[in-house]
């Protein structure tokens, strides 16, 4: 006997097993996201009042780049289009116009992911640093005058490490004055004040980076997890796109169930984003 | 080749196939298989050996219990040689290792031993052939999910042999216990632990999802969701709970790993001091916050690991009292209400952690709620077994000797799950010897149950029964001697964690007596490996000398595996199989035997 409904839906049910099964495993992503966004939501409201320095409140915020992150959305929810485009072409039996669909969706896919990796090198480069006065400052240092770069990860700095290399003062490009809600106070400037700072000033400090605070672990915990999860959505699509669209000759109801489900996985893909960013950058 | 490898096939197998197939070679069959019936196989044969794994550390750690500070006999120089002198000197079990056996102990035989018997390998291997499907909707999934189960077994047994030793933080890995335990070296035994869960966790997430997709999609031909034998049922709702329960230890599993070897502090709370110096972290993180998301999969997985032992045991049962299970729909409609319920009880194992009196009240509810479709279900198979004329085989014994012992674990659990009651006996004995009774005497009875039940259509041989009885009857004895007592201990107030089994709290109002139970454990414990040993020599004797089987259909039962051929084929069925009737139809007033097979069209 052969496994039936391999593509072809079972009439009880309407559906074929790939579907099914494609429905139950975003159902087990929803309980792993859902579980980071609890697990997000139980540290803000947890979190010690003043343990973050900058804006007079326990949870950083306005750290993240709302433009960037915005523009990436836009990305992300092109490239949802894109996907059902090409399912439709398919359907339509276009598979010329399916592929160039396919491939913008692929390209979305990593010009997404290019954007991300500057914003975390971005923050791999920004500090924290408290001083002896009980005074906080943010922004990107320049210690020897180079930038740390994050690909570099001896570049980044403690105090004890600038103590055992004898540097003896960094300079900080600070950041705008913020106000309670961490967004630029009206008014202020929003050039780069560069100050130096002695190093024996310097109480402790740290990049934006898990360590430094639970926010960021968290930002980076889910914004990875979902990096991860686009790339292994680009990578199928892409193979579908190529390598794999051999099965439209051969097979070509499977073929477009496979497109179908690798959509489905795609749309989820893009709805985590949709919750994330309002989450993390937005409030 | 292609004659060697089709030798081994019976005739069934090569008359199954109306179209020429590819023969697979040894890897293909043995190790790369995609049937589900061998990747069944597979998985009881690994499951079992890390149970018996599990059972040593086990048996080390009770004799250190009864005699702190003897070198352990026989495997003493053993421990010494491979864990190292830091570990074990002179065989002395010291009380890193100690709670390390603890650890693992607890996670292998939770997630290596049981839970993959139970849905791995009785699950995979009947549940295909119960619905008359010829095999998983996804077996290739199936086989990968048997690599990542293999492979996070590997990294556990690996972290015996890391610098410091495997996971010491109990199977709970508690944090911030779980992050400070070996600063020096971050890539310690908890670190394994919890790449090892990962691996575990992606394997029982693609077989939930292939096996709820199986159930869904490929009943055969009649078989409606009411006539589904109790056993898919119980693997279904099982299905649903891992599926749901286990993504969000993932998550906390990724939050420790990065809290581990990135510095974060998702667990760990500002001034933390450890060793008399403040730990070089940000703080900031919750403590509870583990706790809360380690209950969420591990209440569930309590369900998990009984719900298809009762499904095990509901289908010997029926087919040993010759009549038909009684409440067959509430059994089901219970098995639903306990799969939705064991969501919302997780935290009646955080009572002591100071998450709020109001929280604790509502969990408390919940957990009462959930033991009644418990006590319904049991309720219904003794029930069933009123005016049945019960066979008395080895796998009915062992059935029949769950109901019992599972019932005693299920009402020790109630105090437990009373705030009140809970306080006094949190981390006792008492909490050791409730939970063992429903894994051990209650999981366990139900997984022997089940090999002596499935064996013949397995092998095509018969079990024998002399050895299969002493089994039983020792087990049973064996097992209450251990467990009984720990209730005694627990009400005492003698704690779970201590490696000297309270010797320290000798003479500070602890009852002597109450420790000497210690040694009577242990040599009960010894005693119930002994019994094991008829079982070995049973199985594997039986593989290839037991009594052959006469028919397909052995025991007489009515469920659509007894209609395959023995043992059942690459694609299960010799011809499309359809169900014309419910899956317990023993003992019907006026058919021709006292069994109507569910695939028997009159």
């Amino acid at each position: 006997m052969e496994i039936p409904y391999t593509h072809t839906p079972r009439p009880d049910t309407g559906l074929y097993n790939a579907k099914v099964g494609i429905w139950l495993f975003l159902a087990s992503e929803i309980m792993l996201f859902g579980a980071l966004f609890s697990a997000y939501i139980l540290l803000r409201v947890s979190a010690p009042v003043g343990f973050w320095p900058d804006v007079a409140l326990a949870w950083p915020r306005g750290l993240l780049n709302i433009p960037i992150g915005t523009f990436n959305t836009a990305v992300l929810i092109t490239s949802s289009v894109t996907v059902v485009l090409a399912w439709a072409a398919l359907k339509m039996n276009n598979f010329a116009r399916f592929r160039v669909y396919m491939v913008i969706t692929v390209l979305c896919a990593f010009a997404f992911l290019g954007i991300k990796s500057f914003e975390y090198n971005d923050k791999f480069s920004h500090y924290v640093i408290r001083l002896q006065d009980g005074k906080a400052l943010t922004g990107h240092i320049e210690v020897d005058g180079k930038h740390p770069r994050f690909w570099n990860f001896s570049d980044q700095w403690s105090v004890a490490k600038l103590t055992e290399q004898k540097v003896a003062k960094i300079k900080v490009e600070v950041d705008p004055a913020r106000d309670i809600n961490g967004h630029p106070k009206k008014g202020a400037s929003h050039q780069h004040e560069v100050r130096e700072v002695a190093v024996s000033d310097i109480v402790s400090m740290g990049s934006y980076t898990p360590a430094t605070h639970p926010f960021f672990a968290v930002y980076f915990l889910i914004t990875a997890l979902h990096g991860l999860h686009v790339l292994g959505g680009a990578l199928v699509l892409g193979y579908f796109a190529f390598p794999g669209a051999k099965m439209w000759k051969s097979n070509p109801e499977q073929f477009i169930n496979r497109i179908e489900v690798g959509g489905l996985f795609w749309h989820f893909v893009d709805l985590v984003w949709i919750f994330l960013f309002p989450v993390v950058y937005l409030l | 080749m292609q004659s060697t490898a089709s030798h081994a096939h019976t005739s069934a197998t090569d008359s199954s196939h109306g179209h020429a197939h590819h023969e697979p070679g040894f890897f293909g069959k043995y190790i790369f298989s995609t049937d589900h019936k061998v990747i069944g196989i597979q998985y009881g044969v690994s499951s079992l050996l890390f149970l018996l794994f599990g059972f040593f550390l086990m048996l080390v750690m009770r004799f250190q219990l009864a005699y702190p500070g003897r070198a352990v006999p026989l495997v003493g120089p053993l421990l010494e040689y491979v864990l190292g002198e830091d570990m074990a000197k002179g065989g002395i079990v010291g009380g890193d290792l100690y709670n390390s056996f603890g650890a693992m102990h607890g996670t292998i035989m939770v997630f290596l031993a049981i839970v993959p018997v139970l849905f791995g390998a009785f699950g995979n291997y009947v549940t295909p052939l119960q619905i008359g499907a010829p095999d998983m909707a996804f077996p290739r999934l199936n086989m990968a999910s048997f690599h990542c189960y293999f492979l996070g077994g590997v990294v556990m047994f690996a972290s015996f042999f890391t610098p410091g030793g495997a996971a010491r933080s109990g199977w709970t890995s508690y944090s911030p216990l779980a992050s400070v335990t070996d600063l020096a070296n971050r890539f310690d035994g908890q670190t394994y632990w919890l790449m090892g869960m990962v691996l575990l966790i992606t394997s029982s997430l693609l077989g939930s999802v292939n096996f709820i997709a199986t159930i869904i999609q490929l009943r055969c031909r009649g078989m409606s969701w009411m006539r589904m034998p109790f056993f898919v049922w119980a693997q279904f709702v099982t299905g649903f709970l891992l599926l749901l329960a286990f993504p969000p230890l993932e998550a906390a599993g990724l939050m420790q790993l990065m809290d581990n070897l990135f510095g974060s502090s998702f667990f760990l709370p500002q001034g933390l001091v450890v060793s008399g110096s403040p730990l070089p972290v940000s703080g900031g993180g919750s403590p509870l916050l583990w706790q809360h998301l380690f209950w969420f999969l591990g209440h569930p997985e309590v369900y998990v690991l009984i719900l298809p032992a009762i499904g095990i045991v509901a289908e010997v049962i029926a087919n040993n009292i010759r009549k038909p299970l009684w409440g067959y729909k509430s059994m089901v409609y219970a098995a639903m209400s306990i799969g939705f319920l064991s969501f919302i009880v997780w935290a009646h194992h955080m009572y002591l952690t100071g998450m709020g009196t109001k929280v604790a009240t509502f969990f408390q509810t919940t957990t009462m709620m959930i033991s009644i479709p418990s006590v319904i279900i049991l309720t219904a198979l003794f029930i069933s077994l009123w005016g049945g004329s019960i066979r008395f085989n080895s796998a009915s014994l062992f059935a029949l000797s769950f109901l019992p012992m599972f019932g005693i674990g299920g009402l020790t659990g109630l105090p437990l799950g009373f705030n009140a009651s809970d306080i006094f006996l949190h981390d006792s004995y008492y909490v050791i010897g409730h939970f063992h009774y429903v894994v051990a005497p209650g999981t366990m009875f139900a997984v022997f149950a089940g090999i002596y039940y499935w064996f013949p259509k397995i092998t095509g041989r018969h079990m024998n029964e002399v050895l299969g009885k002493i089994h039983w009857a020792g087990s049973l004895f064996f097992m209450n001697c251990v467990f009984a007592p720990m209730f005694i201990q627990g009400f005492k107030g003698m704690s779970r964690r201590m490696s000297d089994g309270g010797t320290t709290y000798f003479g500070q109002g602890i009852d002597p007596g109450v420790l000497k139970l210690n040694n009577m454990i242990l040599w009960s414990a010894v005693g119930l490996g002994i019994c094991q040993i008829p079982f070995i020599i049973n199985f594997f004797s039986s593989i290839f000398a037991g009594k052959r089987t006469t028919s397909d259909n052995p025991w007489q039962a009515t469920t659509l595996e007894w209609a395959t051929p023995t043992p059942p084929p690459h694609g299960n069925f010799l011809q499309e199989p359809v169900a014309y009737r419910g899956p317990y139809e023993y003992s019907v007033p006026g058919a021709k035997t006292d069994f109507t097979p569910q695939g028997d069209k009159n």
